[in-house]
């Protein structure tokens, strides 16, 4: 990828840096979950950064039950051509054929979600295999390496999504930070038993030592559903946000969408915050997280 | 007077470390601009890659885009990359309803000209004003300049289309060579900074 270039060479697509440099782009941003064309109008309109294209919200996913795919591709090109901000896709884990197909619809970006029913409990799919950037969850630093090593180009903590509670979003970045830390600390000889001990490619074990942080940007999701939620993500080091069921299963969508983007930007101003959080109308109600069982725990999906 | 000229980005959303990290090499004081006081302060601003719908709607949410015309106008030397370019543009071919540019550069630009993410590349530019081997251009989402003023000179083409223009005090690429180790065009840009500098001490 980093190969110099001669004028005379063709242009080059899918390469790792226009696809890592994408979501570059996305940072300070807000990400949100959208079902229809008129609500990813209404997520523009807010400040969204991008969109994320989807037939339910997790929070549905969590009431309906039953098996969750890839979205209806009309419903995907509608919401493409409803908005000029990028848009994003779930496929589920390993199902590289709906990532193929997701590919062939022009979306942006394809998130390959626990949010989904996992197609593969032992693969993720092959992301080099696609010109189409890929976002993937993790829950550790381990997870994060592994799927960076698959091709990932962007990753978010997993979070806990549809359940209106950033507590495992919180544990999740945290996790990632603190492990980053440690490994900064640690000297060369000690890189190769942290690379095992992560189940993580030693180079890429390394270049997280030299740099401090991941080699691509990263996101939280799962749980953020007011101002404060989403400043805290930032404020630990989250570089974005994504926001799933927090904004359209709130009594105000318009509003409390354009407060969690003004909350994201303004991350360290805690009057701004203050300001952003005023009268927003009733939050998402939100489930607590001690209460769900393993089985309905998204965060436990992915390997 | 320091020697060291103080640039700021504009952090409202966007790839503004890289940026900041280019800026230092070419031996500025680099530091984020969100509000009008931080503004004030700067002696230039890159305005940087993002999304140029979304950055133009805080610009104008958060007081931010009349204080950055007023700046502009006044001869401020601003550097626009991608998002940034179409900020910098006196005119978008096919604005988002109620999108709001700073303007500066009389040209009109066409956002996402060469196409979504799939199609996004990169590819060798020679840029006017840029010694030695052509810059390694990336190009995400990117827009181009459909046609420029008789102000605005054409800094560099690719197949054809306008990727870079400076107009003044005012530089905008469609590309960002931000994301690449080659920091030869902030340098280019920190030199018309340091230069304005010197003739507003006069």
């Amino acid at each position: 990828m980093s190969s110099t270039l001669s004028e005379n060479q063709t242009p080059e697509t899918g390469t790792a840096r226009v696809k890592r440099g994408m979501a570059e782009q996305l940072k300070g941003g807000v990400i949100m979950d959208v079902v229809t064309p008129e609500q990813a109008k209404i997520a523009e309109d807010a400040g969204a950064v991008a969109v994320m294209a989807l037939e339910r919200v997790p929070a549905d996913i969590r009431k309906d039950g039953g098996v969750a795919r890839m979205s209806d591709p009309d419903m995907i090109e509608g919401i493409i051509g409803a908005v000029s901000i990028p848009v994003m896709a779930k496929s589920r884990i390993g199902h590289f054929v709906e990532a193929q197909v997701l590919q062939s619809l022009g979306v942006d970006y394809i998130d390959e979600s626990e949010v989904l029913t996992p197609a593969d409990e032992v693969n993720h799919s092959d992301k080099f295999a696609f010109t189409t950037p890929f976002v993937c969850g993790a829950t550790n630093l381990g997870e994060a390496l592994r799927r960076i090593a698959e091709g990932a180009a962007m990753i978010r903590s997993k979070g806990e999504a549809g359940t209106g509670n950033v507590v495992e979003a919180v544990r999740h970045l945290r996790q990632i930070k603190n492990e980053i830390a440690r490994l900064r600390g640690y000297d060369n000889n000690e890189l190769y038993a942290a690379a095992k001990e992560l189940r993580a490619p030693y180079e890429l074990v390394r270049e997280v030592a030299e740099l401090g942080k991941l080699p691509v940007v990263l996101f939280s999701a799962g749980g953020v559903a007011t101002p404060a939620d989403a400043a805290l993500m930032r404020q630990l080091g989250a570089e974005g946000v994504f926001v799933g069921s927090g904004i359209f299963k709130s009594g105000d969508p318009a509003k409390r969408a354009a407060a969690i983007v003004k909350a994201t930007t303004f991350y360290d101003d805690p009057k701004i915050i203050a300001e952003a959080s005023r009268n927003l109308g009733e939050a998402m109600v939100g489930i607590n997280c001690d209460t769900l069982p393993e089985t309905e725990r998204y965060a436990n999906r992915g390997w | 007077m320091s020697d060291t000229p103080v640039i700021g980005v504009l952090a409202l959303q966007g790839d503004v470390r890289e940026h900041l990290v280019a800026l230092a090499t070419a031996d500025a004081v680099a530091r984020p601009v969100r509000r009008p006081e931080e503004l004030a302060e700067v002696d230039g601003l890159v305005l940087p890659g993002g999304e140029s719908t979304t950055i133009s709607k805080l610009a104008v949410l958060f007081g931010m885009m009349e204080p950055l015309r007023a700046r502009v106008r006044d001869g401020l030397p601003v550097y626009g990359t991608c998002a940034g370019m179409i900020l910098l543009a006196d005119k978008i071919l096919d604005p988002r309803s109620g999108q709001e540019t700073v303007g500066g550069i009389d040209m009109i630009v066409r956002r996402n000209a060469f196409g979504r993410q799939n199609e996004s590349f990169e590819a060798a530019v020679g840029i006017k004003g840029v010694e030695g081997d052509p810059v390694e251009g990336v190009f995400i989402r990117a827009p181009w300049v459909e046609s420029v003023g008789a102000t605005a000179e054409v800094l560099a083409e690719h197949e054809g289309h306008i990727v870079a223009v400076r107009q003044g005090n005012a530089l905008a690429t469609s590309f960002h060579p931000e994301l690449t180790g080659d920091h030869r065009v902030h340098r280019l840009f920190a030199d018309m900074v340091r230069a304005n500098r010197a003739a507003e001490s006069l």
